[in-house]
């Protein structure tokens, strides 16, 4: 299947804005987080085609992942 | 003597009370500077300060922003900004609360900062700086953390509260208490050249699901920290939002976060806790 990756913030640093993969029916987002070099704790808000979704959700064919990082400043 | 409202109305310039003859009055009868811009407020006179708001904001908008009680649980990089634009802007009474002294690293970014007052607790910055730029305004000085078990007592007869808070526990903690109060709360978070804002109102949940993925720990500011320019962006956009709530107008940031990005100049809005869809009973 094809699926498109968009980062934001830091986690575009050395990698790409946005990207388009193939990938395994059955991917989920926790396993694109992970080949990213990303780690759970880094991550603030997952959007699959705009939508807040877990990392245990499952991506389908045309699907569009964007993660943002955890911000927590004041 | 002669009744206030006659001495103000006396020495009225171009339909505007100047700040000489507020601070007259107060002097003369014995007011303070709050008691005397509400009477001027309630008989539709407008301090000479405002003119300026006086074509976006009105004299009986002035009056609720000047009747509103804003708590800003944090007076640092975001906190500093925030009163300084809410004392500007005529909110009458401001809480702020931290429990924190300043340090050197701090000066890069928070406005109520100086060499002059490195080893002294923030919110009594807060507080003079207040009373130099706008006296009319009430400070409350809180040097304590904010937590679920002091909030309800530091957020009594709040209107909003803005969290200006550097830790997403406390955060969360703030958010509880709000939800439990019944009290708008306008979030804001930074990060080196990122940041974010949204509004929720009582009933929604919206920081909860900002923070759903969150275990422990910082974000990104662990490693970024912040410049001088990311709180200042963010602090705006949250005063923007509290001056909206207390007036009721405009489209506030609900069920909607603004992500920011000032590196790449960026945009982004990301729904936020919006419902699930409530199936129909019938």
């Amino acid at each position: 299947m094809h699926i498109k990756v968009k980062l934001f913030a830091t986690f575009r640093n050395g990698r790409f804005k946005e990207a388009g993969q193939e990938r395994q029916e059955g991917t989920n987002c926790r396993k694109i987080i992970l080949e990213l070099g990303l780690t759970e704790e880094e991550i603030g808000i997952i959007l699959v085609n705009g939508r807040h979704a877990s990392l245990d959700h499952l991506l389908q064919d045309g699907d569009t992942l964007s993660l943002f990082p955890l911000v927590g400043g004041g | 003597m002669e009744n206030i409202l006659d001495f103000l109305l006396e020495r009225l310039k171009d339909g505007l009370l100047p700040w000489a003859a507020q601070k007259e009055a107060a002097e003369l009868f014995g007011w303070s500077y709050a008691a005397v811009e509400e009477l001027a407020l309630e008989n539709g006179i407008f301090p000479a300060r405002y003119q300026r708001n006086r074509n976006m904001i009105s004299v009986a908008e002035q009056l609720q922003l000047f009747r509103s009680s804003v708590a800003v649980i944090g007076c640092g990089g975001l906190g500093g900004y925030v009163i300084e634009e809410l004392a500007r802007l005529g909110v009458g009474r401001i809480v702020a609360v931290d429990p924190d002294i300043f340090e050197e690293h701090n000066l890069n970014r928070q406005l109520l900062s100086s060499p002059g007052n490195l080893g002294k607790p923030k919110v009594e910055a807060a507080l003079t700086r207040v009373n130099e730029i706008n006296p009319a305004v009430t400070v409350t000085p809180i040097r304590d953390a904010f937590c679920t078990a002091n909030g309800p007592e530091l957020l009594e007869g709040v209107t909003v509260a803005v969290d200006a808070l550097d830790s997403i526990a406390y955060r969360l903690e703030l958010a509880e208490t709000c939800t439990e109060l019944g009290i708008p709360m306008v979030h804001g978070a930074i990060g080196g050249w990122y940041g974010h804002v949204t509004t929720q109102l009582p009933g929604d949940s919206t920081v909860q699901s900002i923070y759903r993925n969150w275990v422990e720990g910082k974000g990104i500011e662990k490693h970024l920290g912040n410049p001088a320019f990311t709180p200042a962006v963010i602090a705006s956009l949250e005063v923007a939002e509290v001056c909206k709530i207390v007036l009721g107008k405009g489209d506030l940031l609900r069920n909607r976060k603004l992500s920011i990005d000032l590196l790449d100049m960026e945009i982004h809005e990301i729904p936020c806790g919006v419902p699930l869809e409530l199936v129909s009973a019938a």
